[in-house]
């Protein structure tokens, strides 16, 4: 007995996750880059972008439907689906925000930084290696690699006190810097939280490779 | 006395040993048709009051092994049996046990339902209590409604216990079968693939009375049907070419299962 069709479906599958990942991924970065350079059309375009990001996900979603409803699938196979329900909704926050950041370029497009950006620009650095060893171990099913990737959401957590840690320290001694100073908080706080769910997607990885659904970097 | 059923450890995924009392123990159970080495040396735990599905490919010997448990085998010519099999610690193959007593103790429900054909509904239900001797009238009439009750079936023949068994549907004809064998109160029911010939509502309402029957007796269903496994069984063991690779938890088999050949047959990538 073969499951030509259904192994075809499965790794169409894990590829449309793959995308939506990389599209993600690409949506964040070109968000910090648009910070970066104030360019506010990029992040106009980075807004718009998110529609079709929801579309793969539901486009993914559906996918899972149709296997669950007409493979009966059963162990692996099983797991792999359950986790993939899961991994696209992460990925579909991680494009929100990237969304995010985006509007927070557009409100500070008429006023300059309150200093320039050294920490927010790791973050992102960090976060693109982690989306994608992420991607990969999801696709090699390689369980080591997720769990040295969720291990890297220290460093993330690191760099966002240290951008809150800097921005009290100049709104302390300027208040009119306070609505700018949010700004980068807010952005900050954004690459945080899309590093925490690549965590969860790590998470996922684990139990699809071992079957065990444990917290990483509790 | 209690005995240990090994359970694997959905959490840890080491095997752990969970109390609970065993209905029927086999030993290095072997099996032959002929030359024909049908099992090889099945040794597992059937716990109480649970079901416990048997799965695996056509050929694994999952059915013989059924047959094995009530002394049905030996019936086959040139069938041998060897090892131990004690149903409640009481070994079914010594000497001087009557197989047709046993068989009173471990019932059996076929795959295609069997009722007898020249007989009513009523007479099928009590066929085997009167082979035991009943005469008694309101007696047999009392056995004739629980044993429906217990199957499910009094509520739909309670006014047409005169009519012939093969006047009902499909569905009915198994629940009916299922309602004989419980007549003699079994402390085992054997089911091998008893929804196979059903249609999906039958099937369910199979289901449905088998998780309802554990909590009296102890099932042992074969199925050839992987998610009826899952949604039935408290307990699976997967058999391949006359061995038991694996037993354990439905649930740790069907998402999580040790052994790379049941990974490979319940995700259908052989069989």
């Amino acid at each position: 007995m073969t499951r030509g069709a259904f192994e075809r479906d499965l790794r169409q599958l894990n590829e449309g996750v793959v995308r939506m990942g990389e599209r993600a991924g690409e949506a964040i970065h070109g968000a910090v880059e648009a910070l970066r350079a104030r360019d506010v059309a990029a992040a106009e375009r980075i807004i718009a972008e998110d529609d079709a990001i929801d579309a793969l996900h539901m486009d993914l979603e559906q996918r899972c439907m149709r296997l669950l409803a007409t493979q009966q699938p059963m162990a692996g196979d099983l797991r792999t689906i359950a986790s993939v329900f899961a991994i696209t909704i992460d990925l579909e926050r991680m494009a929100d925000h990237a969304e995010g950041i985006s509007r927070a370029v557009k409100r500070l497009a008429a006023e300059p930084l309150v200093k320039p950006l050294v920490d927010i620009p790791q973050m992102d650095e960090i976060l693109q290696g982690m989306i994608r060893d992420a991607l990969m171990a999801f696709q090699m099913e390689n369980a080591d690699l997720a769990r040295q990737t969720a291990a890297q959401d220290d460093a993330i957590d690191r760099l966002r006190n240290r951008v809150l840690h800097d921005m009290l320290e100049i709104m302390i001694h300027d208040p009119q810097t306070v609505p700018r100073a949010l700004e980068l908080l807010i952005v900050a706080r954004h690459l945080e939280r899309a590093a925490d769910h690549v965590t969860n997607i790590c998470e996922r990885i684990v139990y699809i490779v071992t079957g065990e659904l444990r917290e990483l970097n509790v | 006395m209690p005995k240990q059923l090994e359970v694997r450890n959905v959490e840890t995924h080491a095997p752990t040993l969970v109390e609970r009392n065993t209905a029927v123990q086999t030993d290095d159970l072997h099996a032959w048709f002929d030359r024909l080495h049908a099992l090889r040396g099945i040794t597992l735990s059937v716990p109480e009051r649970q079901v416990t599905a048997i799965i695996g490919p056509s050929g694994c010997g999952k059915s013989t092994f059924l047959r094995c448990l009530n002394r049905m085998h030996e019936l086959v010519p040139s069938a041998r049996v060897s090892g131990v099999v004690r149903v409640h610690e009481r070994d079914i193959y010594a000497p001087g046990v009557d197989p047709v007593l046993v068989r009173r103790r471990v019932g059996m429900v076929f795959q295609k339902p069997n009722p007898f054909p020249t007989m009513n509904i009523y007479d099928n239900v009590a066929a085997g209590v009167r082979l035991a001797g009943e005469r008694d009238r309101r007696r047999l009439d009392e056995v004739v409604e629980r044993s429906l009750r217990a199957a499910a079936l009094w509520e739909e023949v309670k006014d047409r216990l005169h009519k012939p068994g093969t006047s009902l549907s499909g569905g009915q004809q198994q629940r009916l079968c299922i309602a004989r064998a419980l007549a003699v109160s079994p402390e085992v029911l054997l089911m091998d693939e008893p929804a196979s010939a059903l249609d999906p509502a039958a099937t369910l309402r199979i289901e449905e009375l088998a998780r309802e029957l554990a909590k009296e007796i102890t099932i042992v269903i074969v199925t050839h049907n992987m998610q009826q496994a899952a949604r039935v069984s408290d307990v699976t063991g997967f058999f391949l070419a006359g061995q038991l690779v694996e037993f354990g938890s439905t649930t740790g088999m069907f998402t999580r299962p040790i052994d790379k050949r049941t990974e490979d047959y319940i995700t259908g990538r052989f069989g």
